[in-house]
């Protein structure tokens, strides 16, 4: 049954209208097929291009209020306008490539970055009929991208001919590495549970379980929140271009429009991840029935643009990890919950699917057993893992008069605390 | 095969978004270990000792203000000092007052900018910094009503201050005093409990007290060692002996020590801001003081605690309207001594946080 | 504890250090003493482990051009006791040479280097004795009193770089 063509709520249903039209009219599988991605992937590029332009704004404005300050205000009504004359601004300025440095890598970086960028947005369901390519191994599909980009920044770093590149890239292969597992981990949980890999699966699987699955899988949430903060090269794993240690990391050579790239493509990936994090834990398109009355396309990019939010807030707020403590968060932290959060899901799924139990009743019991699950081991693991730094008080001893305890002095040594 | 392997020097600075000026690190790298430390300075040299044998006693103030451009109030207040002990000149009680007041707000905003400053090192993204400047802004905004400037003050003179106060600054002083309680405790909330910063901190740049004695450094980064000296009381200049304020120590000497002592400083400084308000008596602000005076001949060494460390003026007089020697014991280069030691076995990043923790200011390290 | 640093009187600082290290003491006056520098170190290692004079904190280190000598200032202070003593040295104005207490108080590190720097003055026994300030091959040391009247003289504008240009200040490479 095809709704109409001006049925705004989807917009998937104006494109199965014209594919309809051109069926009837004798085209060829082949050129239906064609038509179909070019619009699709069109409307893609354009709702990235426009996103990531609006992002840099928002961006600017959020970290602005979180830091006590008004944010760009000058060009265009609010500073609307800013994104576009920074683009300006870089377009206009040189391209410059450092002496010995490897010119084709260099310049090929900034653009192959852009690919995988992209890419992700292909499979993420904007609405019920509003996936461009409905895999069905998409989580699979997102891993891999994620994974692309350690060798793209790397070729970055490297092609630059500079030590704080250098020493960047290297940072970044040693902590993508690392936090590919948890993630992956973290994702297993969910299509244990949804039975599916396919994003628009796993939308539907919340969506006739009438729940969201950040309640089932609130561990699995917080883990590929976190490894995704540091796969996007944010605070408080932006050890990669961390500009208090090594300037800017691996773009640190690069100018103009390349940086631009760089730049777009961090908050490209930004969105990307707000999005996936919306449809694989939020419940994507469908939000208890409101999708009936708003665009399921609107409630998604809300959702996205929600989770985005916390990416800035943890930018404006958090300083930053040292690299071993960023790895041993990795492997000490997120893997051991990750592997609890396998297990206990595989238990539960087991449990679910072999007594055959209506969801209705089990699935509460099991959200309820998750979060008690998650708030305790995160308490508890973390209480450990800070063990060895809070030796001290947090607040520094006063003395009232000239008392030196100098070393030696056995009679004035200080008291141990 | 033999593999051959070269170690990896890399430069930090001279122009570094951490290093605070134009202050370079050259650091030989292990991996990202560093094995081998050097510190060049002197890119912001002016040659200020030899300038200063130039100029008059008075005219030499303004050198001060530019020495440590964040704490242009202690520097005048040092030097000032100096002059007076080895002339003997005595300056009225409402200048003390005054003069103690400035240099205490002077050491609020010295630490605000330290301690935000070391918070960005650590990797918060300026955040902090403009939090810090808030307060910073209402403490220049009252040095420009005292005096007109903001940075290079040059409020002090030998024997009082420039200007007296306006009628609107005792207003504006009491609300920014009864206001900082409040903003010390959120700050200390927001940063003190972060987990993040404690593990980036704790543990960093462990300077031991027999090295923080036997490398000569001061201020917080001695009484964060664990050693409970400061000048203030140790040798009462002006007339800190009438104030009622403690030390704050830290516990082990590292970065998260030398931080929570400049914390628990602001709060010591605002009590000794609110008593300097309280007993400020009214009268005369300078002393009558001859713009070119001699004084006698002789030497002196004179020293304050600035919020950098103990700033020390060795004055040589030949009886001339001119001095003789004018040597300045910087604290900002002196801290730097126990750097080397400090960084060596650490991390880049660690290196970062330490010198963000020593509080170093490249006007004065260089001067 | 006392509420003020006081001074040990230089005669009885030098009564303890001709105990400790005979010969060592050159001059006595009431704020200071003035010791031999090639005792320097051997005074210097008394006054630091010393329990009762105990000067383990080097407050500063200066030294002023004399004209027909230099002279180096040593202020110590032990914190324990809150007391501080004054330790001058002497050196030639030709060739000025002062053994380096960098193995006694390591923060004399920096010191030696900007004294040597701005004043010329050798501290042999230094771990690491190059200019601190200025960049090598300046010509001269700024802070002596004669820089000025230096062979080729200082002509401003033309000394920036003088590895470069040797004639422009005069002919001759310092090597210092």
């Amino acid at each position: 049954m095809l709704a109409n063509w001006y049925d705004f709520r989807d917009l998937g249903n104006g494109v199965e209208r014209l594919l309809e039209a051109l069926r009837d009219g004798g085209a060829s599988d082949g050129v239906i097929y064609v038509v179909a991605g070019a619009l699709g992937a069109a409307a893609i590029l354009a709702l990235v291009g426009l996103t990531t332009l609006i992002n840099i704004w928002i961006e600017r404005r959020l970290i602005g209020r979180i830091q006590v300050r008004r944010g760009p205000n000058r060009v265009g009504p609010f500073g609307l306008l800013q994104p576009v004359a920074d683009a300006l601004k870089l377009i206009q300025k040189e391209a410059l490539q450092p002496y010995n440095a490897d010119g084709l890598v260099f310049s090929l970086a900034p653009i192959v970055i852009f690919v995988p960028a992209i890419l992700a947005f292909a499979v993420l369901p904007w609405g019920e009929k509003m996936v461009l390519a409905d895999l069905n191994v998409g989580v699979l599909y997102l891993l891999a991208l994620g994974s692309t980009n350690t060798i793209i920044v790397f070729m970055a770093g490297y092609a630059s001919n500079n030590k704080y590149a250098l020493l960047g890239s290297m940072r970044v292969i040693a902590m993508l590495i690392s936090y590919e597992l948890p993630g992956v981990l973290a994702l297993l949980g969910v299509t244990l549970f949804a039975g599916t890999m396919s994003l628009s699966g796993i939308v539907a699987f919340q969506d006739t379980h009438w729940t969201w699955l950040v309640f089932l899988q609130p561990l699995a949430l917080l883990i590929f929140f976190i490894g995704s903060t540091a796969e996007l090269n944010r605070t408080p794993a932006d050890i990669a271009e961390a500009e208090s240690e090594i300037v800017a990391g691996f773009h640190i050579e690069y100018s103009g429009m390349k940086f631009g790239l760089f730049y777009a493509v961090e908050l490209v990936n930004a969105v990307a991840i707000s999005a996936i994090v919306a449809s694989l834990f939020l419940g994507g398109w469908w939000t208890f029935g409101l999708e009936q009355w708003v665009p399921g396309w609107l409630i998604f990019i809300g959702k996205a643009y929600a989770v985005y939010f916390v990416l800035i807030w943890f930018r404006g707020t958090l300083p930053r990890f040292r690299i071993d403590q960023l790895m041993a968060f990795a492997w000490k932290f997120l893997l051991p919950l990750a592997v609890v959060n396998v297990f206990m899901s595989a238990t539960e799924v087991f449990i679910w699917r072999e007594y055959e139990l209506s969801a209705g009743v089990v699935l509460p019991i099991f959200a309820v057993v998750n979060v008690a699950l998650a708030g305790a081991l995160i308490a508890g693991w973390s209480r450990v893992m800070m063990q060895p730094f809070v030796r001290f008080p947090r607040r520094a001893r006063l003395v009232s008069d000239i008392d030196v305890p100098l070393p030696g002095d056995a009679a004035r040594e200080p008291a141990a605390v | 095969m033999p593999i051959k392997t070269e170690p990896f020097v890399m430069n930090i600075g001279p122009q570094h978004p951490s290093t605070h000026g134009v202050f370079r690190m050259r650091v030989t790298l292990d991996g990202e270990r560093i094995t081998d430390a050097e510190m060049v300075i002197g890119y912001l040299h002016r040659s200020m000792e030899k300038l200063a044998e130039e100029r008059t006693w008075t005219q030499n103030i303004p050198f001060t203000d530019r020495m440590d451009y964040l704490a242009a109030m202690t520097g005048n207040l040092g030097y000032c000092i100096a002059v007076e002990r080895l002339a003997g000149i005595e300056v009225p009680e409402r200048a003390q007052y005054l003069r103690v007041m400035f240099a205490e707000l002077q050491r609020i905003a010295s630490h605000a900018m330290a301690n935000g400053t070391f918070i960005n090192d650590c990797g918060a993204w300026q955040t902090p910094l403009f939090y810090m400047f808030r307060e910073r802004e209402k403490i220049l905004d009252l040095f420009e009503m005292a005096c007109g400037a903001r940075l290079t003050l040059n409020y002090m003179r030998i024997g009082g201050v420039a200007f007296d106060l306006p009628d609107e600054f005792m207003p504006r002083l009491q609300s920014l005093i009864d206001e900082l309680p409040d903003r010390i405790a959120e700050y200390e909330g927001l940063s003190l409990e972060n987990e993040i910063l404690l593990m980036r901190s704790r543990d960093i740049g462990v300077l031991s007290p027999e090295l923080a004695i036997n490398a000569s450094v001061s201020g917080p980064m001695l009484r964060g060692s664990g050693i409970a000296w400061d000048v203030r009381k140790a040798d009462p200049y002006s007339i800190y002996d009438r104030f009622d304020f403690d030390i704050p120590v830290g516990y082990n000497g590292d970065c998260y020590d030398r931080f929570i002592v400049r914390m628990e400083e602001v709060r010591q400084s605002v009590r000794i801001v609110k008593q300097a308000m309280e007993g400020l008596p009214a009268g005369n602000h300078l002393a009558d003081v001859p713009l070119n005076f001699r004084p006698p001949e002789g030497e002196l060494y004179s020293r304050i605690e600035s919020p950098k460390g103990e700033l020390g003026f060795y004055l040589v007089s030949d009886g001339g309207p001119v001095p003789y020697r004018f040597h300045v014991r910087s604290p900002s280069l002196i801290n730097l001594s126990a750097l080397r030691e400090m960084v060596i076995g650490q991390s880049v990043a660690d290196a970062i946080v330490t010198l963000g923790s020593i509080d170093i200011n490249v006007g004065e390290v260089d001067r | 504890m006392a509420s003020a640093t006081t001074l040990v009187p230089g005669p009885q600082l030098a009564e303890r250090i001709s105990a400790a290290v005979p010969d060592s003491v050159v001059g006595v006056q009431e704020g200071w003493v003035e010791v031999d520098a090639g005792k320097l170190l051997d005074v210097g290692r008394f006054l630091h482990d010393d329990r009762e004079l105990d000067a383990r904190y080097l407050n500063q280190l200066g030294a002023v051009d004399r004209f027909d000598y230099f002279e180096v200032v040593y202020h110590l202070t032990s914190l324990s006791h809150n007391h501080e003593m004054v330790l001058k040295v002497r050196a030639d104005h030709d060739e000025p040479q002062v053994p380096s207490v960098v193995s006694v108080w390591y923060g004399a590190h920096l010191q030696e280097r900007e004294a040597y720097d701005l004043m010329g003055i050798r501290f042999p026994g230094h771990p690491d004795m190059k200019r601190l300030f200025l960049w090598e091959g300046f010509p001269g040391h700024p802070l002596r009193k004669d820089f000025m009247s230096l062979p080729g003289g200082f002509k401003p504008g033309l000394q920036r770089f003088p590895k470069e240009d040797p004639e422009a200040w005069g002919g001759e490479f310092r090597a210092d």
